[in-house]
């Protein structure tokens, strides 16, 4: 049954935990740029219009900034409650990338928050104004070093299995460091937050032109968040596009569900607008393999022709495998070298799986019984087939399938919104330039309404990356029901219970804080 | 009440919240059971090698 099970509910509760922490810290790393560049005006030109303004929008993150502040600290929580076999599996490496986040960039951050936001008066207008770039540059270090930690789940690298301890061993700092997924995903979530920035500083501001208040402050804030957003949403699509070939290489079922495709071929279309035929999915869960055979992909779609193997491998003509494909193996693609291949099936991956944990366990008992002869033979056969060590754990080829109408639909609102918000920053600087976004209402109101869509396109950015690439906790290596801790599901429906409300609590509280600052506005300051 | 002193209140009710019910009564280390690291190594190893 639905969400009864222990691993359902450490999924549920983690996502829920994951997706209250990411509405805070987009705004705070974004805005952490917005205020620097408003304060480097104040500081060279002098004056006092622009430390009005800089001091408004530093009480937008201070309130963003207290009442996100820790709560990334539960999900760590949950990774010893709920994720020990996981937390013990990758602690060697996932330790490294988030003791650096919390001395230096937490400790930094934080340090220099108390600077900014107390020391108005207190110290020199450059001292302060460095205290600015350092928060800024804190938010930023800090999202780099959990970033890294999260690519290395979805591409796990330069690390080498320890069978004496079962755990990862970093063997190289600097291929997990810069990844080609983690230097990726860093830019566009940063793009991201920049972007999510923007639109809330247009949004307000537009709120002030609306009830015509304060219009030099929210025409000059404006200007600054549609120029920032709009670089952002420019790079923001570009790393987008290096995200997605990272995801075709790397983790070709992710794309597969982003896309509904269940067949693929030479010269794939890109999905621009499409419904899906929920039957197919649900037949293959449900082990109806005449009803997935007959059921078709798509109820309407309107398709970019071979744009998804342009857009995945750089080649009109390249074979995107699909579901099925996958789950069937024997396909041509090419390695990290770029020495071409045949993917193995499922019941390949299954099997090598099986004889790498059943290795594990030899290993340990040759260890105990002091049988150095059979510990190497255990060790080279783990080794040789460690890169499947997970798929021992799945029983079905359809458990490797993630919830593809759930990733499908949100890679859309994500591509679509992104598409929006561009339009949106170029339409915002024209109407500025020729100085009508101070009348024109209809503009206001989208503005306003623009600011809870770029939560939603950022949120399903995330539902994107973290269920498409589900059942893996670590790829390849780990699945959900592999990671989950012996706790009884009883005592994580509780904390699901009392996080939803301390979070719908804090969240009413930001709310309420930030809707009473905005109503002073800023010539209270 | 001024608004740095709001944010403090929250911050604190939140952090106490945080890791003095949450932490200590919710999310014990599943893993204490175990006093040294190679304990802690064998158990994790018994759970990814049985009844999976």
């Amino acid at each position: 049954m639905f969400l009864t099970t222990l691993t359902d509910l450490s999924r549920l509760q983690f996502a829920l935990t994951a997706m209250f922490h990411w509405i805070f810290v987009p705004l705070t790393i974004g805005l952490g740029l917005i205020i620097a560049i408003m304060e480097s005006y104040y500081v060279i030109s002098g004056m006092d219009f622009w430390k009005r303004t800089t001091k408004f929008w530093m009480n937008i993150f201070a309130v963003n900034f207290a009442i996100g502040v820790a709560t990334g600290i539960i999900l760590e929580f949950q990774f010893g409650t709920n994720w020990s076999n996981y937390a013990w599996f990758v602690g060697d490496i996932f330790g490294a990338p988030l003791a650096i986040e919390g001395i230096l960039a937490f400790f930094m951050e934080s340090t220099f928050f108390a600077i900014m936001f107390f020391g108005w008066n207190k110290v020199s207008k450059k001292t302060h104004l460095i205290s600015t770039w350092l928060v800024f540059i804190g938010t930023v270090l800090s999202a780099y070093w959990i970033l890294v930690a999260n690519a290395w789940m979805q591409y796990p690298a330069g690390m080498q299995f320890n069978p004496d301890t079962a755990r990862n061993e970093m063997v190289d700092f600097w291929a997990v460091a810069t990844s080609p997924v983690a230097v990726n995903k860093f830019f566009h979530t940063l793009m991201n937050a920049f972007v999510l920035a923007s639109v809330v500083v247009v949004g307000i501001s537009a709120w002030y032109l609306k009830k015509k208040r304060e219009e030099e402050f929210s025409r000059k804030s404006i200007k600054i968040a549609a120029f920032t957003g709009l670089i952002s949403i420019i790079l923001l699509i570009y790393t987008g596009d290096g995200s997605a070939q990272q995801v075709a290489q790397k983790q070709p079922m992710k794309l597969a569900a982003m896309e509904g495709l269940y067949d693929g071929q030479n010269g794939t279309p890109l999905i621009a607008v499409g419904l899906l035929n929920n039957k197919k999915f649900k037949a293959l869960m449900n082990n109806d393999s005449l009803g997935y055979e007959l059921e078709k992909p798509y109820l309407m779609k309107i398709s970019i022709p071979k744009a998804l193997s342009l857009l995945g491998y750089r080649n009109l003509n390249a074979f995107v495998p699909g579901i099925n494909d996958i789950i069937k193996g024997g396909y041509v693609f090419k390695d990290e070298n770029g020495n071409p291949c045949i993917a193995q099936s499922f019941e390949e991956k299954s099997l090598s799986g099986k004889i790498a944990i059943n290795a594990l366990a030899s290993y340990n008992k040759a260890k105990k019984a002091g049988d150095e002869n059979s510990m190497e033979d255990s060790k080279n056969e783990l080794q040789e087939n460690f890169n499947n060590f997970g798929y021992g754990y799945i029983k079905e080829a359809k458990d490797i399938v993630p919830n593809v109408p759930l990733v499908f639909y949100s890679f859309r609102i994500m591509v679509i919104l992104g598409g929006y918000f561009l339009f949106f920053f170029i339409l915002t600087l024209w109407l500025e330039k020729k100085e009508m976004i101070g009348r024109c209402r209809w503009f206001q109101i989208l503005a306003i309404i623009s600011v809870p869509l770029v939560y939603i396109c950022s949120q399903a950015g995330w539902i994107v990356a973290e269920v498409g690439r589900q059942p893996w906790t670590i790829q390849n290596l780990l699945p959900v029901q592999a990671s989950v801790s012996g706790v009884s599901s009883s005592t994580v429906l509780t904390t699901v219970i009392l996080f939803f409300v301390l979070f719908s609590v804090l969240l009413a509280a930001e709310l309420s804080i930030l809707f009473k600052v905005i109503a002073k506005g800023p010539s209270s300051h | 009440m001024t608004l740095g002193k709001t944010l403090w209140m929250i911050v604190i009710i939140k952090l106490f919240i945080m890791f003095f019910i949450l932490k200590l009564f919710f999310f014990r280390d599943d893993l204490r059971a175990f006093p040294t690291e190679q304990e802690k190594g064998q158990h994790v190893i018994n759970q990814l090698t049985t009844n999976r």
